[in-house]
């Protein structure tokens, strides 16, 4: 029996019956990308043109919550403190997660063992590694007295602003371990006789690196760029835990008020979901922004393996 | 959509069609107007007459018996928002009452305590409860939003007597002309002071005086101590920023007007006030250290064994009374002395918070809700829990300091009957001290972004201590921004 020829009404029949079954397997996933994404994405635009408080129906207030929102003075001081947080954050998760992923590739057999203490930590609920760095990051927490062990200073983590956020970022790489992971796989993937290729014309360790390990892993580079921006500059739980759970004031909130618990002390606790919802796609509007810039450089700095370059 | 049409589509929008599909089948199964009212309510009731269980002539307590009123014929369900199942006797009993008067009522519980967003949630999805335990100091917010029923008529109807409940307690949930709560709790401030560090610096307990500001900055440098540098003791704590309105209002000042829908921040009373208790913490050294001292240092521990108090990690403090039943049944013998918080004219000034029972909008039986706020606030219930409280306490030989209530007639009926020496131990003064003071609060009067003002002041406070700007700079860029978040609120 011959193949059916493209063109004739037998293989029309056929393409078309794949398509279906294709968007019939398809549909659970867009049924949940419809139902819990792209409708309260749109919800959330119609409702940033309203005043809503859940207790009375949407009014309709046109730009008002943009302009309240060029106006906000929290707005600049959540901002400020998330682009110090992400500034910080991912360089260092990107960095740290390299070189344990690089130290794994020499342990061998142990390698399991230890990607697997890596990857624990980034399965800890939010709310109990905000709770834990509570502890850690105190005054006579663990983090001190191990600083106080080699005369190092020893910051008020959790009560002088200066040295709140950068103890949000230390927290922060606790949970590097997905990171870590990816990067292991992406070591493994490099062609061996490529650094046999390097020493035997005399190139160091670290033009190794340079030439041969960054270009074959920038791919992944690229996306855990990526992938931690988008989740640093939406930082909340942990912080939400760490400063602003319980009514009492912490005395350093200001420092740590990041864009998203901003967002949410307005939708939630001052029942303003019009201007939640403003702040939402603003947000949105930055994070596709800067989403689009690292598309953008990675051209020049990603190399994907069978490319023609 | 046939397959056939589908065909005709060019490429790029037949991948849309299973889009549209989804998107018309999940508007069509999520009706907005949905039928919320569910029925629970059972039975309308008939309205309750205007005459209360017990009237002044009827020689009952003041404010009514909580025998049910006559004529009050209550039925269906009434979901009550708060705890039964893990509750104590001053909860339980009173629930109780309300339950045997009325077994017609299926009484439930939320079995929770007040959350915000629960409420919300439980608003939006039409399962609120039909009453509600709320702090005083939020209830403006939800008033501005609509979520909570005016209580004028329920008060009338029921033959509430307001006069029962304490004045300051009343003002905070009176709003625009109408009561929007039923108080319920009440909780005051007094000035706590650790004998044995007074002791070690030579000082008395009337050196402790906050009517006297510049005393009281020289009282704070000599109690506070340091060990090389750092820092060991706080002298002076004067809860910055929770307890500033009464600082504000010692100095003569509100930070907000009367009706609630002015700011009042840039009073310069106010920054005056700011500036001195700000004084206090930064004399400390930093603001960072005192906060660090004073979450982390030895009697960090606030409740426990290991307290500010036993650790004489603290000189004095201005405190809620309630813990006095804390320290009474944890530390029974450490020396604490007591003084009343005053102001700078010499008179004797606190500020009260505490709950209220208010009814959320579209309760689906306000008759109940409101008979179940009266009786559980009457002076015999409040007396009938209290005195089951102090029996437990005392089969298992704990303290007991008494229940502070609104009610007024309850307060000398628990205080003068079931709180003594024998049953608060050396805390029994600071008892005294703190119902005779009970009447001298004031209170942050309801506004309608309460919580957002709460924030906004907190925030200006805490710039203040940590030096990021002057105290009449901080409070002047807040009021502007409080006035903004009222005015947007109404």
């Amino acid at each position: 029996m011959t193949a059916p020829v493209a063109g004739t009404p037998s293989s029309r029949w056929r393409v078309g019956d794949e398509t279906r079954w294709a968007f019939i397997f398809l549909l659970p996933w867009i049924i949940g990308f419809v139902v819990f994404t792209a409708g309260p994405m749109i919800a959330s635009l119609a409702l940033s043109f309203t005043n809503y408080n859940v207790f009375r129906p949407p009014e309709f207030v046109g730009l008002d919550n943009f302009e309240r929102l060029a106006n906000d003075r929290r707005i600049g001081l959540a901002l400020g403190n998330t682009a110090f947080y992400a500034a910080f954050h991912v360089p260092g998760v990107i960095i740290l997660s390299l070189a344990l992923a690089m130290l794994l590739l020499r342990v061998g057999r142990a390698a399991g063992f230890f990607r697997t203490a890596f990857y624990l930590p980034a399965v800890t609920p939010a709310v109990a590694v905000g709770t834990l760095f509570l502890l850690l990051l105190s005054g006579n927490g663990l983090l001190n007295q191990i600083s106080g062990t080699f005369g190092l200073a020893q910051p008020r983590w959790l009560t002088d602003p200066a040295w709140v956020k950068p103890g949000i970022v230390i927290m922060s790489l606790w949970s590097l371990g997905s990171t870590v992971v990816i990067y292991f796989a992406a070591l493994r993937n490099v062609p061996l006789e490529l650094y046999e290729a390097a020493k035997i014309d005399g190139a160091s360790a670290w033009q190794a690196f340079r030439n041969i390990t960054l270009p074959f892993i920038s791919g992944a580079i690229f996306f855990t760029l990526i992938v931690n921006t988008i989740a640093s500059i939406q930082i909340f739980t942990e912080v939400f835990t760490m400063f602003f759970s319980g009514t009492r004031s912490s005395g350093v909130q200001s420092s740590a008020l990041f864009y998203v618990i901003y967002l949410f002390q307005k939708a939630f606790e001052d029942f303003q979901f019009g201007y939640a919802s403003a702040m939402a796609w603003l947000l949105f509007v930055i994070i596709l922004a800067i989403t689009a810039v690292q598309m953008k450089l990675s051209k020049r700095f990603v190399f994907y393996a069978g490319d023609d370059r | 959509m046939s397959l056939a049409l589908t065909r005709r589509l060019p490429a790029g929008l037949r991948c849309l069609v299973p889009f549209v599909v989804v998107a018309v089948i999940s508007a069509a199964a999520c009706n907005p107007d949905a039928d919320r009212n569910q029925d629970g309510g059972g039975t309308a009731p008939p309205a309750a007459t205007s005459e209360p269980g017990g009237s002044p002539d009827s020689g009952a307590s003041p404010g009514g018996s909580p025998d049910a009123s006559p004529g009050t014929q209550l039925s269906g369900t009434l979901l009550v928002g708060a705890k039964y199942q893990d509750a104590d006797e001053i909860a339980t009993v009173r629930y109780d009452t309300f339950k045997d008067q009325y077994p017609e009522v299926d009484v439930q519980f939320t079995e929770a305590d007040f959350d915000p967003q629960q409420f919300l949630t439980a608003v939006a999805s039409g399962d609120a409860p039909d009453v509600v335990q709320m702090d005083r100091g939020i209830i403006g917010t939800y008033i501005s939003q609509g979520a909570l029923e005016p209580l004028d008529e329920c008060i009338s109807s029921a033959g509430i007597d307001m006069g029962q409940y304490r004045e300051a307690a009343v003002a905070a949930v009176t709003y625009d002309g109408q009561i929007w709560g039923i108080p319920q709790f009440y909780d005051t401030r007094i000035v706590m002071i650790n004998d044995s560090v007074l002791a070690d610096v030579g000082l008395t307990p009337d050196d402790i005086d906050t009517s006297d500001w510049d005393r009281l900055a020289e009282v704070n440098e000599q109690m506070l101590a340091r060990d090389g540098g750092q820092l060991t003791r706080l002298g002076f704590d004067p809860k910055l920023p929770d307890f500033l309105p009464m600082w504000a209002a010692a100095n003569g000042a509100s930070m907000l007007s009367e009706d609630g829908t002015e700011s009042l921040l840039d009073d310069p009373k106010v920054a005056e006030a700011l500036e001195f208790t700000a004084g206090l913490i930064k004399a400390h050294g930093s603001a960072a250290d005192f906060t660090d001292l004073r979450a982390n240092g030895p009697g960090s521990a606030f409740f426990g064994p290991e307290n500010q108090f036993t650790e004489d990690s603290l000189g004095a403090m201005p405190m809620e009374q309630w813990y006095l039943n804390v320290m009474a049944g944890d530390t029974p013998d450490e020396e604490v002395s007591f003084r009343p918080f005053k102001d700078r004219q010499g008179n004797n000034l606190t500020m009260a918070g505490g709950s209220a029972w208010v009814i959320p909008s579209g309760s689906e039986n306000m008759e109940a809700a409101c008979e179940f706020a009266r009786v559980v606030t009457l002076a015999d219930t409040w007396y009938a829990a209290s005195k089951a409280r102090a029996d437990t306490r005392a089969s298992e030989g704990k303290p007991f300091t008494g229940t502070y209530t609104a009610n007024t007639a309850a307060d000398e009926r628990i205080f003068g009957e079931l709180v003594s020496e024998e049953t608060a131990g050396r805390f029994h003064e600071g008892v005294q001290l703190a119902v005779e003071t009970a009447d001298s609060a004031i209170t942050i009067p309801p506004t309608p972004a309460a919580e957002e003002f709460r924030r906004i002041w907190n925030d200006a406070v805490q710039r203040v201590i940590n030096g990021e700007a002057s105290a009449v700079d901080a409070l002047a860029e807040a009021d502007q921004e409080a006035q903004a978040a009222i005015d947007n609120a109404r």
